[in-house]
């Protein structure tokens, strides 16, 4: 089985991520899965920055600790990823910026020749790559033709002239003729919103949900979208309940940081019933923490956010195709209960490169929201025997719609009763219940290779396919809860039955999903943690549980 | 839950000789112009804050968002958005615009967005009972500020010219007519609308004296002379005992923020058929 792992370095600013894509895109031409993951400090210009891309012929989603080929745009690239780098890497680098073994290309040069720009040198180093790896030039050819649609001819005759820099070291055979699209998790978010019926985006840039933003923005062109860049986090909230009360199905993006701000918009949609879905990156915390790094320390945090008690759903999917499908299902749900819902992605997931399994794609129906009545006896909050009153939006002829942050009485007028303050909390306790067997429903808690396995790894969100990846070496089983609130206790216990030892794999120190677990009264035997913001490579994750186990 | 006359059943809570209620019937009776002109009152749409003004979305007969304290100007902008069709009013207290959400009030008038904002600025805190607030007089004592407030006041009308307002105007709950006058062009500016207006609060801070002794409606000023308005503007700082101008200080006719938003025709085509189309440029 092939399984090739390509180190792509340089300074910010050089345009590592998109030479790493560009790499992705040769290997899903040559029919290989693949996944990119992408380093950065928190800074524009000059910082270290790298790619891993990886191929290999079953479905990934996590990086290699042994890269077999480094392309050094930088001396840094050469000097800090030694102990990345297999015993007989190839490593190619430009030989106007680096000193060291392997073989150079003359990328300032080549630039020169063809009186290009700067940021042309990615396609040099990929055709340098391609010849290195024996990948055929009509390849290169095809993925620049497609990937770089504005000025292909002066970028394939860089290619070529890279391509023809180097000598062939070690061959990457082609092994499929199926291509995959190569989507970022933040792309599969945003699609999975637009296929839910998302009519406006607002968000405040914040990493690692700012590409969302952007790519939503661009959308805006061929969707009927509207995509509002505010003030702050609070207006971003606030702006997107104005959408929302006026009949947008809107959605708001951010990280922890914004989150905080935006809590009591959060509560506001709850209380007042405004339904809002939130897709929250989650990065390395407490407070500022490392920007551009990822973490799973914000479970709680949105189970717990906003002042009082209403219900919430809460989503953390694990690779692009469940981003897609349970962004759609969020957002329809979110609409039919008329509650928050909360996407929770982190930087590994959102800035993360899959090859898109289409199949997967399979968004199942969550049915039609309640139909209203007359609009001449419309009360906002009315009372239903599932606590979700009718939902209408202004205007509506002969109708004044209220919705109200004060505890309120069905027509939506403040109340200070304690009868009715009662009966409105029972609303929302019964639509609690109403959205519990919505996700009843629908597969929460999915398991893989759980085949007679005694031992089982329990995950959440994007450490999904490292953990999958690895337990299939092990002979383990994973489960995974996709939803987390409301908490599908009954599925979770039904996967777990039979485990002997569980093993908890969290990118955070608390063990926010084992405490959660234990809640609902399953046991958790031991809990594998990640400190330093990095995302487990293949590696590090299988040395951790064979220490454990 | 829409009455004829525009005004709920709900219980009114305000103090008496509260200046709430001019501005209440002012509103109101402004609202009744507008639906007297054919534009259908289903279209109209109030946002309030938190404080004694808020409750007007209780009292008022109408689609009412009654959001949280100092957002109303992002709730306002949000349903615009959604629906230009709509006339969207945000009453705001001056803890509300002024403190807690002055990022919003400037945004709102930086982004033109198509809405009124009428402030219940009785430069007191009233349903908490008395402190200072950002137009309360330097020295005001309040339950926070016993030694008296630290800070002079900040000039609303000057904040707003310098932040692009594009309708600028001041008026007093101890004058219905102008009020209703006012809020009434206010409702008609295409853009966003500002009206300051000088309530007295008749618990914690009744200068219903000073309002009547220094105030004076604007004559022969020319609204749309931007200079001739700051000048005026700067006549009276919230502070000192100068006279007090009511009237339009400033408009100005601008293309307002959601206008600038491309409006799709409804699309027969479903989002997978886009999303398909979309999928195929990243294999």
């Amino acid at each position: 089985m092939y399984d090739i792992s390509v180190l792509t370095g340089g300074r910010a600013g050089d345009g590592i991520n998109s030479a790493g894509l560009l790499i992705a895109h040769l290997f899903n031409q040559m029919g290989y899965q693949t996944y990119l993951y992408f380093d950065y400090p928190s800074l524009i210009k000059g910082g270290h920055n790298f790619t891993i891309t990886r191929a290999a012929e079953q479905k990934i989603g996590a990086h290699r600790d042994q890269c077999d080929y480094l392309l050094a745009l930088s001396q840094d690239s050469v000097d800090l990823h030694r102990h990345l780098l297999s015993d007989n890497a190839v490593i190619l680098f430009d030989s106007g910026r680096v000193h060291g073994q392997g073989q150079g290309i003359p990328v300032e040069a080549i630039l020169k020749a063809e009186q290009a720009p700067t940021v042309m040198g990615n396609s040099c180093i990929i055709g340098a790559f391609a010849k290195a790896s024996g990948i055929p030039f009509d390849v290169v050819e095809t993925v620049i033709r497609r990937q770089i649609p504005k000025v292909p001819e002066k970028n394939l005759a860089i290619a070529r002239k890279g391509y023809e820099a180097v000598l062939e070291e070690r061959v990457i055979p082609r092994v499929g003729t199926t291509c995959c699209p190569l989507v970022n998790g933040n792309e599969a978010i945003g699609l999975g919103l637009l296929h839910g019926g998302l009519d406006a985006y607002v968000a405040y840039p914040m990493t690692p949900t700012s590409n969302l933003l952007h790519f939503l923005a661009g959308a805006a062109r061929d969707f009927p979208l509207t995509v509002v860049h505010p003030e702050n986090e609070i207006a971003v909230m606030l702006m997107a309940l104005g959408l929302s009360y006026a009949g947008k199905k809107t959605a708001v993006g951010t990280s922890g940081g914004g989150f905080c701000l935006m809590t009591e918009g959060f509560s506001l949609a709850g209380g007042a019933e405004v339904p809002i879905v939130v897709v929250m990156g989650q990065r390395t915390g407490p407070s500022t923490g490392l920007p551009t790094y990822t973490g799973q320390t914000d479970l709680r945090f949105v189970l717990h956010a906003g002042q009082g008690e209403f219900p919430r759903i809460v989503v953390a999917p694990g690779s692009s195709e469940q981003a897609y499908v349970w962004s759609s299902i969020a957002l329809s749900l979110a609409w039919k209960c008329q509650v928050p819902a909360v996407i929770l992605a982190d930087k590994t997931l959102c800035e993360g490169t899959y090859s898109l399994d289409e199949k997967a794609m399979i968004v199942p129906g969550t049915g039609d929201p309640a139909k209203p009545g007359s609009s001449r006896s419309y009360r906002r909050y009315e009372m239903t025997e599932n606590g979700i009153s009718p939902l209408q939006f202004p205007p509506l002829r002969d109708a004044a719609i209220k919705v109200n942050s004060y505890a309120h009485d069905e027509d939506g007028i403040t109340t200070e009763k304690a009868d009715i303050v009662r009966l409105m909390t029972e609303k929302r306790k019964r639509k609690a219940q109403a959205l519990k067997g919505e996700i009843d429903l629908l597969e929460c808690v999915k398991t893989y290779g759980m085949g007679g396995a005694r031992t089982a790894l329990l995950c959440w969100g994007s450490t999904l396919l490292v953990c999958t990846e690895v337990a299939r070496r092990y002979g383990f089983g994973v489960i995974q809860p996709i939803v987390l609130s409301p908490f599908p206790e009954e599925q979770l216990k039904a996967a777990v039955a039979g485990v002997r030892i569980l093993i908890a794999v969290e990118e955070n120190a608390d063990g926010q999903l084992t405490l959660l677990c234990r809640q609902h009264g399953i046991a958790v035997d031991i809990h594998v943690d990640k400190l330093d913001g990095r995302p487990f490579s293949v590696e590090e994750l299988g040395a951790r549980l064979k220490e454990v186990s | 839950m829409q009455e004829k006359n525009l005004i709920t059943g709900a219980q009114n809570t305000w103090c008496p000789g509260c200046g709430n209620f001019t501005i209440q019937f002012a509103l109101r009776n402004a609202i009744r112009g507008l639906v007297s002109e054919g534009v259908p009152l289903e279209n109209i749409v109030l946002v309030t804050g938190i404080g004694c003004h808020a409750k007007m979305s209780d009292y008022l007969g109408i689609n009412s968002f009654y959001s949280i304290h100092g957002r109303t100007i992002p709730v306002a902008t949000g349903i615009k958005l959604a629906n230009p069709e709509l006339t969207v009013i945000c009453c705001a207290g001056d803890g509300d615009a002024y403190a807690e959400g002055l990022d919003h009030l400037i945004f709102g008038a930086k982004r033109n967005t198509d809405i009124t904002v009428v402030i219940h600025n009785n430069r007191v805190y009233g349903l908490t009972t008395g402190q200072y607030t950002p137009t309360s007089p330097f020295g005001f004592r309040g339950k926070s500020t016993p030694q008296g407030a630290p800070e002079e006041p900040f000039n609303p009308l000057t904040l707003m010219l310098a932040s692009g307002a594009g309708f600028v105007a001041r008026s007093t709950s101890r004058k219905m007519p102008h009020l209703t006058g006012i809020i009434g062009q206010a409702l008609r500016h295409k853009g966003f609308s500002f009206v300051d207006v000088l309530q007295i609060c008749a618990s914690y801070f009744n200068v219903s004296e000073l309002y009547d002794r220094q105030g004076y409606e604007l004559s022969g000023h020319d609204p749309s002379d931007f200079t001739a308005a700051c000048r005026k503007a700067e006549e009276w700082d919230y502070n000192t005992d100068s006279p007090i101008a009511f009237g339009l200080f400033y408009q100005e006719a601008k293309p307002c923020f959601e206008e600038r938003f491309s409006r799709h025709p409804v699309s027969n085509v479903h989002p997978e058929e886009q999303i398909r189309a979309f999928l195929e440029k990243k294999r």
